[in-house]
């Protein structure tokens, strides 16, 4: 069901873990859908994504998103962050079942709400980023059988 | 552990070798379609009724009143729907529960939309049906009960028995599915006042795509599948003869080592559920604990996901369950550990585990200590866990 990277990123995860003191850690998803994920940003005077770590409650492809995720920010300015869409991190994984689709959304909207967080407590505007949504499956409509 | 530790039973069943013997025949030299006139043809429908003997047997029922069906949820389409059909005259109301399997679920949702109408009655914490809602939703319309024997997903038996009763004393027909229970506990269609009766070969070690439905003499119920005049002009379609012979030897032996497959199931069910419960800090068994089908135990681990538990069984060589395999795809936790009561996320991280009379202790044991390692590891990634040890 998986491809071999999600099974990688899955069975070994990247950047597990807490950062004390973060620059920005940002919290998404919802227990109702089963998946949560929530990531820790270390950002540098210069703006650059030192170091990053995530924790992640849901399925396989919602740890290794997330996983592959904290890998394509870390080392980059927070600009370059921010262009990472959910698109790039499920090519990265060579793609994903078309029902864990959100998954990949879920860990891009992590990503933004970590920045979010980090703007607020710098007290600065970073160019693109929007509020993220507090629940990312709002106005998802039910499955019909 | 290099051999794979099946722990699915509820999913499905492995064939057992006996039955596979006294399947082959049928597909070769013996392959004739039971209507032909030639001898050797008409031979296979002594077969097909032998098998519906046996069957009728295991139930206390008649033999007439079998039907085979291709499985447990092309009876419980027909059990309904027919019913609605043939009882227009009285009423157009059903009642069934909230933990129904999808296959009694979703042809119940089908019949809403064409003007039925459907009470479905809440189950306590255990999953046992609420007695005093039921008897409170009769309406002089209602012509149907349908509550299932034993649940799929936390193994909890529903007091058949009372509700029986309650379906006779309102002149009600009732039909139990029976997908899980059948050939696993002992079942008397008369004892229990069940007018109809879903059941299916692959749950008790026989081939897939062979059911029945129990119809007992009187129900007018007509035919769901129109053609032949098979089944007593009931159920059209040439007899699956090589996997009806293998449905009626699956129950005879069934039948023959129920006791001692019990005591087997129970011994290791007690086992895994006590390591577990003492073991794995955070994690609850859903169902029933006295009223429970011998193989069953339904277990949720706080903070974790079970896809990602599976998976990783998985990779250990354990095959088990999160919720039922239907629910697979939706992204709703089971309807079932809702329905008793447990949050969403709690829900998220059910594991089921439905043992047979090959499982072993060194298996049972192996497979707690995975399931230690596993857990842990998934609860140093959740965010829900890392909350929970904040908060302390």
């Amino acid at each position: 069901m998986y491809s071999e990277k999600v099974m990688d990123h899955f069975t070994n995860p990247r950047n597990v873990g807490e950062i004390d003191n973060a620059s920005g850690v940002g919290t998404v998803g919802n227990a109702k859908c089963g998946d949560i994920m929530r990531i820790y940003l270390d950002i540098t005077e210069e703006g650059v994504i030192n170091d990053v770590k995530f924790k992640t409650f849901g399925c396989g492809a919602a740890v290794a998103t997330s996983s592959m995720a904290t890998e394509l920010v870390k080392g980059k300015t927070v600009q370059e962050a921010l262009q990472i869409t959910n698109k790039a991190v499920m090519e990265a994984l060579d793609g994903l079942p078309p029902v864990k689709v959100h998954c990949s959304l879920l860990a891009e909207e992590a990503i933004h709400a970590a920045l979010w967080d980090y703007a607020e407590k710098m007290n600065i505007k970073i160019e693109g980023l929007s509020k993220p949504k507090s629940d990312i499956h709002d106005g998802e409509e039910e499955v019909e059988y | 552990m290099d051999k794979k530790i099946y722990l699915d039973n509820a999913a499905t069943t492995k064939t057992r070798p006996e039955v596979v013997d006294a399947m082959l025949p049928y597909f070769t030299e013996l392959f004739g379609n039971p209507s032909s006139v030639y001898e050797y043809a008409a031979q296979n429908k002594k077969v097909v009724d032998e098998a519906r003997g046996i069957i009728g047997n295991a139930l206390g029922a008649e033999t007439a009143e079998i039907y085979f069906t291709a499985g447990g949820s092309e009876s419980d389409n027909w059990a309904l729907k027919a019913t609605i059909d043939a009882y227009a005259d009285k009423g157009n109301h059903i009642i069934t529960s909230k933990i129904e399997h999808h296959a009694i679920l979703h042809t119940c949702e089908y019949l809403e939309k064409h003007g039925v109408e459907v009470t479905y009655i809440d189950v306590d914490e255990n999953g046992i049906l609420k007695l005093d809602q039921l008897e409170k939703a009769i309406r002089p319309t209602t012509i149907l009960i349908s509550i299932m024997f034993a649940n799929n997903e936390i193994g909890t038996m529903q007091p058949i028995k009372e509700i029986g009763e309650i379906a006779k004393k309102h002149n009600i027909l009732f039909h139990t599915d029976a997908v899980q229970a059948f050939g696993q506990v002992p079942i008397n269609v008369n004892d229990l006042n069940i007018d109809m009766l879903s059941a299916s070969a692959h749950k008790l070690n026989g081939p897939k795509g062979i059911g029945f439905l129990y119809i007992r003499k009187g129900v007018k119920i007509r035919s769901f599948v129109h053609g032949g005049a098979q089944e007593r002009q009931r159920r059209a379609g040439t007899e699956n003869v090589p996997a009806i012979v293998g449905f009626g030897k699956a129950t005879q032996i069934a039948m023959d080592t129920m006791e001692e497959r019990i005591d087997i199931e129970i011994k290791l069910r007690n086992l895994l559920m006590k390591r577990i419960l003492e073991e794995v800090p955070y994690a609850r068994v859903n169902g029933d604990k006295v009223r429970r089908l011998p193989n069953n135990i339904n277990v949720c681990f706080q903070f974790i996901e079970g896809e990602s538990l599976l998976i990783m069984l998985d990779m250990k060589n354990i095959c088990a369950s999160s919720g039922s395999a239907c629910t697979s795809g939706s992204l709703d936790p089971s309807h079932v550990l809702l329905a008793i009561g447990l949050p969403h996320e709690v829900a998220h991280g059910s594991l089921r585990l439905t043992l047979n009379h090959e499982n072993t202790e060194e298996e049972i044991n192996y497979t707690v200590d995975q399931i230690k390692e596993i857990v842990d590891k998934l609860r140093k990634m959740s965010p829900l866990y890392e909350d929970f040890t904040r908060k302390r």
